[in-house]
């Protein structure tokens, strides 16, 4: 039972109690949680749609609940931007700032969830097979970073893929947001400085599902803090495969008490929407 | 790292104190300098910027610390925007620790990391949709903030957390418009984590 402290000093010894208690509780649970093995194939599920995104190129689609998007990167050169909105209401969309703050860590892998800015989960990580060589920090690549890197104008970049992915799902500018850079590791040093850690093996993928009807953009360019100076991403195959009923234990949606919440919040706009949602 | 003011005697053409929990805005023009004091000390205030002639160009948290190459806030730091100009630059800074990647509170993130009892208590994104609104700005136009006098630090294998805030009452920040900015901000008013010490307090500009 949650009660009103009294005092201003009251409440902050009652908040300070909780928080460190959220903070213990999440870390043990994370601990003791044991995540499905890596799969290097899709596992189960008719496939609905695959397609090939060319290095510098882009790809937009629409998931309706419970349908999963496998990301494969053959090669290992490539790095994935992505950004996602509710389909049903486009201002409900990514927060990496919240996906990083309410699963502490900005690392992302089998088990984590891409949350709205809402309190709810647009996708699940399904399946990470890149041992968790994702970024939340750094951002698109844009013509400076190009620029920068290359020293060359021309090439494509994210920023302007997700310009045009975002007007061939009807959006603009406004509806753009910071997004997640899957293939690609960056660390923050003790400093605070942003690093590089590299791409993850060949044959890398990653599975996520639709936890609310989605609309996604993908952006396949270098990543900006990249250091190879030849503009040369691997192609990756993105496949569209049909739902399949989570099973009671369902790792993503118990692996946390956080996550336990998120769900119930998803789980009743799912309901309140069920007509909209089929 | 910290630095004081260059500004010998101030002489603001605006003087205000912001009360705890409470939103502001102001459109600075390019080349003034907005200075936020956090009066009490370990007082979150958390910003936005946008272009004030056309709002769809607005702060990029992401762009930001890629192109400072540190995943924090401070002196010399260029804010920068969704086009990759400068929106304001930090010129001084008396606290030295700043988030960006964290973005801010919200009514419905408090439910996740707190639980469902904490649905009904106030948030900045609260703050920043009441505020925005009064400049035509609508949910859609909400992206990751800066938090001023909030300390997240990110260890190397990822982990996040708030930690209490190092401010002292009287630090303060100084931003130089680098264009006309629209400035929103909410003086946080979460209780349940440090970043305002468990209590919000007063800030002023």
């Amino acid at each position: 039972v949650f009660e009103v402290p009294e005092t201003i000093e009251q409440g902050a010894a009652h908040y300070r109690a909780r928080y460190e208690d959220l903070r213990a509780r999440a870390a043990s649970r994370q601990a003791a949680s044991r995540a499905p093995a890596p799969r290097p194939d899709a596992a189960g599920g008719v496939v609905l749609q695959s397609q090939v995104i060319p290095a510098g190129w882009y790809w937009t689609g629409r998931l309706r609940v419970g349908q999963r998007l496998r990301i494969v990167n053959a090669t290992g050169r490539a790095s994935v931007a992505f950004q996602g909105w509710n389909a049903l209401e486009p201002s409900e969309r990514l927060n990496v700032g919240d996906t990083a703050k309410l699963q502490w860590t900005t690392r992302l892998t089998t088990g984590s969830l891409l949350f709205s800015d809402m309190g709810r989960v647009l996708a699940s990580v399904l399946d990470d097979n890149a041992d968790g060589r994702h970024d939340l920090l750094a951002g698109t690549s844009d013509e400076v970073t190009n620029q920068l890197r290359f020293g060359r104008l021309g090439q494509r970049h994210s920023h302007g893929n997700f310009l045009l992915a975002a007007a061939k799902l009807g959006l603009s500018q406004r509806d753009l947001h910071p997004c997640v850079n899957f293939f690609s590791a960056v660390r923050a040093t003790p400093e605070g400085a942003l690093e590089w850690a590299g791409s993850p093996r060949p044959a890398s993928s990653i599975e996520l599902r639709a936890e609310l009807p989605l609309l996604f953009a993908l952006s396949n360019c270098p990543h900006p803090l990249d250091p190879n100076p030849t503009y040369d991403p691997g192609e990756v195959e993105v496949v569209v495969m049909e739902a399949t009923a989570p099973p009671s234990d369902d790792f993503c949606r118990t692996r946390s008490e956080e996550a336990e919440r998120a769900f119930e919040n998803t789980d009743a706009w799912i309901a309140a929407n069920m007509e909209a949602v089929r | 790292m910290s630095a004081v003011s260059s500004l010998e005697r101030p002489s603001p053409r605006l003087d205000q104190r912001v009360p705890a929990r409470t939103s502001w805005s102001v459109v600075l023009r390019q080349g003034e300098i907005l200075r936020i004091v956090d009066l009490e000390g370990q007082q979150s205030v958390d910003t936005l910027l946008y272009n004030a002639d056309d709002p769809s160009e607005r702060y990029c948290a992401q762009r930001t610390v890629r192109r400072q190459g540190k995943a924090y806030i401070g002196e010399g730091s260029i804010l920068v925007s969704t086009e990759n100009r400068p929106l304001a630059t930090v010129i001084a800074d008396t606290c030295g620790a700043h988030d960006t990647p964290a973005g801010a509170c919200s009514c419905e993130s408090n439910t996740v990391r707190f639980g469902q009892q904490t649905r009904f208590m106030h948030a900045c994104r609260e703050n920043f949709l009441f505020e925005g609104a009064k400049h035509g700005l609508a949910k859609r136009d909400l992206v990751s903030n800066i938090n001023f006098f909030m300390n997240v630090p990110i260890l190397p294998d990822g982990t996040m957390a708030i930690a209490d805030g190092v401010s002292a009452p009287g630090d303060y920040v100084e931003l130089r418009a680098d264009m006309d900015v629209l400035v929103l901000v909410s003086n946080c008013p979460q209780v349940n984590n440090p970043c305002n010490g468990f209590g919000p307090r007063r800030s002023a500009w």
